[in-house]
């Protein structure tokens, strides 16, 4: 609690004593007004000034105005103790409402945590703690162990642990050193390191993550439009009401003009919208909160709340779904050992350093031997001829074992099949493939069990290779031998397919994928560690490259969605049901009042279940 | 040109809603929005208005909403 709390706090202590030996004292007549006077002014002269302040500022209808017209009204028709209740328990309900509204700003605060306050220089063999606005790119910075990393670069000397779980939620650490990049935001555990800044504070990924989430409210959910407009209107027409109930009914049926007046101050003293229109936002903040403190960055409550609708989800296979690494998968030798059809294959690729050639010297492990090579020739399209130990090796394509007349053997396994031959010889063959992500078909299991309607694959890679992933991983639609612009056409033609309230998510690594991120409903980037225009392509971006993520990402969009519902219809039902009861004369004060901080306190409690989402 | 000042001693919700819907109504703000659980407001002015005379309004508006809350933008106290 803070200050100003603590002292509402103690005034509304005082006050309650006060008004209970008020109640408790017989007295009557001025005696008895005054009694209850001192409590109504120790626990509401704040709101009576601002009140009449308000007023002359020509503000009316703000709910200090609301509270003190309810209350002195009450005073006018004799309620003396109803009018001392409404105000102790609006003053307890306020009270309540900022304890927690601040204590959830702290928590989402504390989550927020990443900004780095100083970077270390070296100048002179002194370390000097310098603004990190102020360090250019080419600087070499030191990160000493506990300390935040407080700009992207690369690791030039030492080596650490680094702890990214405040922007991945991943706990186990990162290890570093020289050679490697690193990410502003993250903590060095235990090594000293010194890094080579490659990009401003403000590129640095912990600015951008952190404008990233302060500007995401700027972007409603529609329960929050719905409650902007609601509030609009709902305050009037309460006020309207209860001057019309004061006022008519006593003029058709010449009954006590005081039983109507109090029933008009019960629609006063419940014509603040407040508990919606904090717990609503509230709501959306705690999803957004809960969400980036598992790395995944929603970019407005809007497209959090759209995600709970998804209907289809669509994949990018490469760096998506699958690692995109290739490794060697299998080695099928004819006549010779594993071991030698796998040296021969690498070693003739040794001076090449495409992809393919990179994953057959890391299968290999051993040092290449190049002096063994007198001489290389690479055939475009198909592969490599090379003479090693005197011996002519092709190494490449099936069509390259055409073409040189080796009788080759087709394979089963998928991927792509590098053929080997020796002096025209067939010698076997090596699969290379794009290895699947460990959570990939966790991640499908779940979004069918979250009823996604649709899961789909898009991919550049040939048929084969697709058709097999999708197949692996039960994703129900594969289209392959896409070019990037027939991936926009591929969105599209799906976005035509679903209803109109299900929305079509599309998920890539945000690399040349920008279009498709942009047509689809809602596009997720994967893996924003290492990729800044990541960040700026998609709606919502995850900071590591999981998969999985997606699927925790919709659960906390509905339950979010689903708390927010609640408190719509939880807060609006208790009014409506007090505003009858009390134009029904059936309901009094001091039961308009508990409901109305009763629902308050309820619909903030409820709404700080969203930023304690666990699983 | 867009930005983020902080509101400090902001304590209704409802008012931040009414300060929303009457910074959005002067001329050359294009978009404001408050977010009352931060505390931040993000305003967006046209260019070819002077910054200081729109501030200057925004400021006044919240004050005539919300008597304590005060605009604070780089350590620049307003209205």
């Amino acid at each position: 609690m803070d200050k100003k709390q603590k002292y509402t706090m103690i005034r509304l202590i005082a006050g309650a004593v006060l008004f209970i030996s008020a109640y408790l004292i017989p007295a009557a007549g001025w005696l008895r007004l005054l009694m209850f006077l001192v409590p109504y002014a120790v626990m509401g002269g704040d709101i009576l000034y601002n009140a009449v302040r308000n007023v002359f500022k020509g503000q009316l209808l703000d709910e200090n105005f609301l509270m003190s017209a309810a209350t002195v009204g009450a005073f006018y028709i004799g309620e003396y103790p109803e009018a001392v209740a409404v105000m102790l328990f609006y003053q307890i309900g306020e009270l309540f409402q900022s304890y927690a509204v601040g204590k959830s700003r702290r928590s989402i605060a504390d989550l927020m945590d990443i900004r780095p306050d100083y970077a270390n220089i070296e100048k002179d063999g002194k370390l000097i703690k310098t603004d990190p606005e102020q360090i250019l790119i080419g600087d070499v910075i030191v990160v000493k162990p506990g300390e935040k990393i407080p700009l992207d670069g690369t690791v030039q000397e030492g080596a650490a642990s680094i702890d990214t779980s405040a922007l991945t939620g991943e706990s186990l650490p990162r290890k570093v050193s020289s050679g490697d990049e690193v990410i502003s935001g993250c903590v060095n555990m235990n090594g000293l390191i010194k890094v080579v800044v490659n990009r401003t504070f403000g590129e640095s990924t912990v600015t951008k993550i952190l404008d990233l989430v302060e500007n995401s409210a700027a972007n409603k959910a529609k329960p929050e439009y719905f409650i902007t407009k609601f509030s609009r209107w709902y305050t009037p027409a309460a006020v309207a009401g209860a001057l019309l109930l004061a006022v008519i009914p006593p003029l058709l049926f010449r009954g006590s003009p005081g039983e109507w007046i109090r029933r008009a101050l019960i629609f006063l003293v419940i014509s603040c919208p407040c508990a919606l229109v904090i717990s609503i936002p509230l709501t959306f903040f705690g999803g957004i909160g809960s969400a980036s403190k598992r790395g995944i960055l929603v970019k407005g409550a809007n497209y959090l709340e759209a995600l709970s609708d998804s209907e289809i989800v669509v994949f990018d296979k490469t760096g998506t779904l699958t690692k995109g690494v290739f490794y060697v998968t299998a080695v099928h030798p004819e006549k010779i050992s594993e071991a030698m059809l796998l040296e021969l294959a690498a070693t003739a690729e040794s001076y090449s350093d495409h992809p393919i050639s990179v994953s057959l010297a890391a299968a290999y492990k051993k040092d290449i031997d190049r002096t063994r090579v007198s001489e290389t020739e690479e055939i475009p399209g198909h592969g490599i001829r090379a003479v090693i130990d005197g011996k002519t090796v092709h190494v490449g394509s099936s069509r390259l074992m055409d073409i040189i007349g080796s009788k080759w053997n087709p394979c089963s396994h998928q991927g792509s099949i590098v053929h080997v031959a020796v002096d025209g010889e067939y010698a076997g063959h090596i699969v290379i493939s794009d290895e699947i992500k460990d959570d990939s078909a966790q991640t499908i299991k779940e979004l069918k069990k979250l009823r996604i309607l649709k899961t789909v694959m898009l991919t550049g890679d040939r048929k084969a290779v697709g058709k097999d992933v999708a197949k692996t991983l039960d994703i129900d639609e594969n289209y392959c031998e896409l070019l990037p612009q027939d991936k926009v056409k591929h969105i599209e033609m799906l976005m035509a397919k679903k209803s109109g309230k299900g929305k079509l998510v599309f998920v890539g690594d945000g690399i040349n994928d920008a279009p498709v991120l942009a047509r689809a409903d809602i596009g997720i980037a994967m893996g924003a560690l290492g990729s800044g225009s990541a960040i700026e392509a998609a709606d919502i971006v995850l900071m590591d490259d999981k998969p999985s993520k997606i699927p925790v990402a919709i659960k906390i969009s509905r339950r979010t969605k689903k708390i927010a519902v609640q408190n719509i219809v939880l807060a609006l039902g208790v009014k409506f049901i007090a505003l009858l009861l009390g134009a029904l004369g059936i309901a009094n004060l001091w039961e308009a009042v508990f409901a109305d901080v009763g629902v308050s306190v309820l619909a903030v409690l409820n709404s700080t279940r969203a930023l304690k989402q666990t699983e | 040109m867009k930005k983020t000042f902080e509101l400090e001693n902001l304590h209704c919700a409802n008012c931040a809603l009414n300060m929303e819907n009457a910074i959005r109504k002067i001329d050359g703000v294009q978009n404001a929005s408050i977010n009352f659980i931060t505390r931040r407001m993000t305003v967006k002015i046209t260019d070819a208005v002077s910054f200081e005379a729109v501030i200057k309004k925004v400021a006044a508006a919240i004050k005539r909403i919300d008597g304590c809350a005060v605009l604070e933008l780089e350590g620049v106290y307003y209205g």
